[in-house]
């Protein structure tokens, strides 16, 4: 019951602070509002019992990737809201895709089974150790693969960064 | 249920008190440190050894002139501060503060909470401790702290990675992420700082940089910077930044002691065979001077050493502790697994 409520909470805090970063004038707003709506999902992981992913997200997402936004939206000063003007076919097209994505979502979770979450062997999945079994048993592969491709990013990052010095 | 609650309660704001009363009085301690190391001696006229100056401070700060820049934002400039107080009493949540006590035959643990990934938390926490800082010296729309936020965040972003690097030695031999299970695997004098001299030594340095302590407080770096992230701000607002830093400080006490020095354990304190209630008081001040420790440990290094330059800073933290710590997990991987 009492987590009713909270979810309730979190989802009204996620919506708002999405729709906020879309309304808000200056960058740096929305760049702090997308980082509370990261913090609102973690909330819904919590709710799963899904604490590892939560907190992962945290990590990665609230401390590591929104705080570099940050750095570059303070390091650039972009104080003013410069929003570069767009053109009427660029707008037009934006709502067109915007809503074809919607029409997909509605049309995938229509009919879909919310039964599902209620079995009871699922809640305990997202526990750090099911999860890390579950990634090394069955996913190794994939798992491995993921890393490499972080890895060629990195790579590739720091050569872009060199390229004056090569 | 309802017991449990109240008594998870009482912990929390206990704890949170004593986190309060520790910062308060480090302020002193580290005032009367500085008069230690360059042979004065410190503030004296507040009370016998000075010992009503944090009050008197504390007073202070909250009767001065409460004074927001014109072209600040209004609502991020009170903000930052703020967060940066939040975040620094949010981690003392996972800390197990000593072994479980007895009331009316049931047992309780000294911790707030146990969760699994406790060491994962304390990640969390920190990586989000930036924003505070960066708030506040962004809305001050200031150059010099907008300056200071900028180092801020760069410097705790470098220094996250070897931190992380140099626990998960840790997490490997333990074999899990939950700080209880951590503490109860190094009874007696099996401290992890045995086993992982190097981690100790990388978290430590990084646990400087991560609290904006000298030698790595270049974000209110004073000769260059005015104030640094904090140069607007007055009153309580101030007092607040100051304050948080004195918290974190004991928090990071706390957390290397829990995850190196073996939290609140002992060599032959669980021989003694006490009563379990003054068994948990005498394990918690063991902890807590052990914390002490390094408070002392942090002072000293303050008034010891100059600071870097920030070139210096950024080669340390990339290219020395990050290869060191990458090395450390590689040699405990090939330890552990061959049985060494």
């Amino acid at each position: 019951m009492f987590t009713k409520y909270i979810f309730i909470l979190l989802t009204v805090l996620a919506l708002y602070s999405g729709i906020m970063v879309l309304v808000s004038r200056k960058p740096i707003h929305s760049v702090l509002f997308l980082t509370l709506t990261f913090f609102a999902i973690a909330g819904h992981y919590v709710l799963l019992n899904a604490q590892f992913l939560a907190v992962v997200h945290v990590i990665v997402y609230a401390g590591a990737i929104m705080v570099l936004f940050l750095f570059t939206v303070m390091l650039l000063n972009l104080n003013k809201d410069e929003h570069s003007p767009k053109s009427r076919w660029a707008k037009l097209l934006a709502v067109i895709a915007g809503c074809m994505l919607m029409l997909t979502l509605i049309g995938i979770f229509r009919n879909y089974d919310l039964a599902v979450a209620y079995d009871p062997m699922m809640t305990q999945i997202g526990l750090v150790k099911n999860l890390g079994k579950i990634l090394y048993e069955n996913y190794l592969l994939p798992f491995e693969l993921s890393s490499i491709l972080f890895l060629t990013a990195m790579v590739g990052a720091v050569l872009l960064g060199k390229k004056e010095q090569l | 249920m309802v017991n449990a609650v109240v008594y998870k309660m009482i912990l929390a704001s206990g704890i949170l008190v004593l986190s309060l009363l520790v910062a308060m009085y480090s302020t002193l301690v580290e005032r009367k440190v500085a008069g230690w190391f360059q042979d004065r001696h410190g503030p004296n006229r507040a009370g016998p050894w000075g010992l009503l100056q944090p009050l008197a401070d504390g007073i202070k700060l909250f009767f001065k002139e409460e004074f927001m820049p014109n072209t600040a934002d209004k609502f991020l400039y009170i903000l930052g501060p703020s967060l940066t107080m939040l975040v620094a009493c949010l981690t003392s949540a996972v800390i197990p503060w000593g072994p479980d006590i007895v009331i009316n035959g049931e047992s309780y643990a000294l911790q707030v909470a146990d969760i699994n990934i406790g060491i994962l938390y304390i990640f969390a926490i920190v990586s989000v401790g930036v924003y505070g800082i960066m708030i506040g010296g962004w809305a001050s729309n200031n150059k010099y702290s907008l300056l200071g936020a900028v180092r801020a965040s760069s410097q705790m972003i470098s220094y996250e990675l070897a931190m992380s690097l140099s626990i998960i030695t840790i997490v490997m031999m333990t074999g899990s992420l939950s700080m209880r299970e951590i503490v109860n695997q190094q009874q007696g004098f099996n401290w992890n700082i045995w086993y992982q001299p190097l981690g100790f030594l990388i978290f430590l340095i990084c646990a400087f940089a991560e609290t904006n302590r000298a030698p790595f407080d270049l974000p209110e770096c004073e000769t260059e910077l005015v104030g640094g992230y904090h140069t607007e701000y007055s009153s309580m607002k101030l007092g607040f930044y100051l304050f948080a830093e004195y918290i974190n400080m004991f928090i990071s006490g706390a957390v290397m002691a829990t995850l190196f020095l073996g939290g609140y354990h002992f060599p032959g304190l669980d021989k003694l065979g006490l009563s379990p209630n003054v068994f948990a008081l005498v394990s918690f001040l063991v902890l807590f001077t052990k914390i002490t420790f390094f408070g002392f440990i942090f002072m000293w290094v303050r008034w010891t050493l100059p600071r870097f330059r920030y070139d210096q800073l950024m080669k340390l933290g990339w290219k020395s502790l990050m290869p060191l710590a990458i090395l450390n997990v590689l040699v405990t991987g090939v330890i552990i697994l061959f049985n060494l």
